[in-house]
């Protein structure tokens, strides 16, 4: 089954893209055929000039340059959130045990979490286990950080802190591709959103050109539709 | 033995005679099925094709094979092969080899079953961030299957103490051996003395279940391991 039809863009140094659109539209698939979690079956995805579906590339040293951050969280449920932090510094980066856990230190505290170092998974909420996720891609250094969907398992009020860490995040320059249904998120800080349907791009365009005048009745309706299930949310950033 | 023993002489006569030969024999059983009951679990779930065929088909054939059939097998086998070796290290090792080969094929089950539990999205964060396949699985996916494994585990230790019993039948002298000569030998006792058998082998096999089988099961949920 084709999933993604001819879906073509760039992204610069730190720049956001907004990816959204109705589920089964190929959203989380476009991230993981970008990180090859899912290998594309055609097409090519560059980092920095390079192919990383090359023959000569090793997709784990890619990987690490290309953060994630998932819906569901997925942190290592037998690590303490300081671990699930420090760990790809460790095993993939190569740090001795102490550089990494200061530096997983400096992160966490980054996302505001610090005080939560020593807990496990569970003990936290999932705003917090958010964040830790956020965290752990952080900590990598990543050249482009994709979040799927980063938001949508939580509760309305968890929402909030994880938004506005991700807003922080934008505004200093960070590299994102976010697909997410957060208008707000999207007007505050998407250099492009796009809007994706039955695995083709719709239509493409800035925050403004979306919600001053989308072209399609389509995204229209979507976006409207969003209004009434998600409200934008724009009181939760600061 | 000539004059009738007391409970308290029944009772150390089993343990003083019977016990080390019982907890070795389960000792070294559990764990030589741990080493190969893992690297058969691996096998099937990571390994090339004809690795996984190997280990499926070694599941299959222990499974279907009573214990003390093994035992006899290896018992009379390997004298012959090995016959420069001390008969008795060789009988306490033909239950050893017995012990652990079919328990690793339990084993491997018991590891497979708690490799597949951990959610695939521990999997995909870990090669997310730039782990290779086997540090994944070293790192990430061992830790937490070990720990889920924990509670099928207790039970399998819990079967391998007992079936250590069928050493009897090749004259190995553990607990059930110990036991069966004060009942030959003081007839009048016999149902005291495996009265007292039968409640040493549940004092070795409750408290364990209980502990790493209920208790790790209401822990590891508390974590949020596995699938449910």
């Amino acid at each position: 089954m084709q999933v993604l039809k001819g879906v073509s863009f760039e992204l610069g140094e730190g720049e956001v893209k907004v990816v959204f659109g109705p589920s089964g539209s190929g959203k989380s698939t476009l991230l993981r055929c970008i990180n090859m979690l899912s290998p594309p079956d055609k097409g090519e995805v560059y980092l920095r000039g390079q192919n990383i579906k090359a023959p000569e590339v090793n997709i784990n040293e890619m990987r690490a340059r290309i953060g994630m951050v998932f819906q569901h969280f997925n942190l290592f449920a037998h690590l303490k959130a300081i671990d699930n932090v420090s760990i790809g510094l460790r095993r993939v980066k190569g740090f001795p045990k102490e550089e990494a856990r200061e530096k997983a230190l400096e992160v966490l505290d980054s996302v505001k979490m610090d005080e939560w170092a020593d807990r496990y998974p569970a003990e936290l909420s999932g705003g917090q286990q958010q964040r830790v996720g956020i965290a752990r891609a952080l900590a990598m250094d990543p050249d482009v950080i994709l979040f799927d969907e980063p938001t949508s398992a939580l509760d309305p009020e968890l929402i909030g802190e994880v938004l506005q860490v991700m807003l922080d995040l934008a505004k200093s320059g960070t590299t994102m591709i976010v697909v997410t249904h957060e208008m707000g998120f999207a007007k505050a800080v998407a250099s492009e959103m796009i809007f994706l349907g039955e695995g083709v791009i719709i239509e493409r365009g800035t925050p403004e050109h979306f919600f001053i005048s989308p072209k399609s009745e389509r995204v229209q309706n979507f976006l409207q539709q969003l209004d009434v299930l998600y409200g934008s949310h724009e009181k939760l950033l600061k | 033995m000539s004059d009738t023993p007391t409970l308290s002489e029944i009772i150390f006569n089993i343990i003083g005679r019977g016990l080390y030969h019982t907890l070795l024999l389960t000792a070294l059983g559990l764990l030589i099925g741990f080493i190969l009951g893992i690297s058969l679990a691996l096998m099937r779930l990571y390994g090339a094709k004809e690795l996984a065929w190997f280990s499926s088909g070694y599941e299959k054939l222990f499974r279907g094979i009573p214990l003390i059939v093994l035992i006899y097998v290896f018992a009379f086998g390997l004298p012959d092969i090995l016959w420069y070796i001390d008969p008795l290290e060789l009988r306490l090792g033909s239950v050893v080899l017995a012990l652990s080969l079919r328990s690793a094929a339990y084993q491997s089950q018991i590891f497979r079953g708690a490799i597949l539990s951990v959610n695939p999205g521990q999997m995909e964060a870990a090669r997310a961030l730039g782990m290779k396949g086997s540090q994944a699985v070293r790192h990430v996916v061992m830790p937490q299957a070990l720990r889920l494994a924990v509670p099928s585990w207790s039970n399998e230790y819990s079967v391998v103490i007992k079936d250590s019993s069928f050493a009897s039948a090749i004259g190995i002298i553990e607990m059930t051996q110990a036991a069966y000569f004060v009942s030959v030998n003081f007839r009048e006792l016999w149902a005291l003395t495996y009265l007292v058998l039968a409640v040493l082998y549940f004092l070795f096999t409750y408290p364990v279940t209980r502990i790493f089988g209920e208790r790790q099961s209401k822990k590891l949920k508390k974590l949020g391991m596995g699938g449910g």
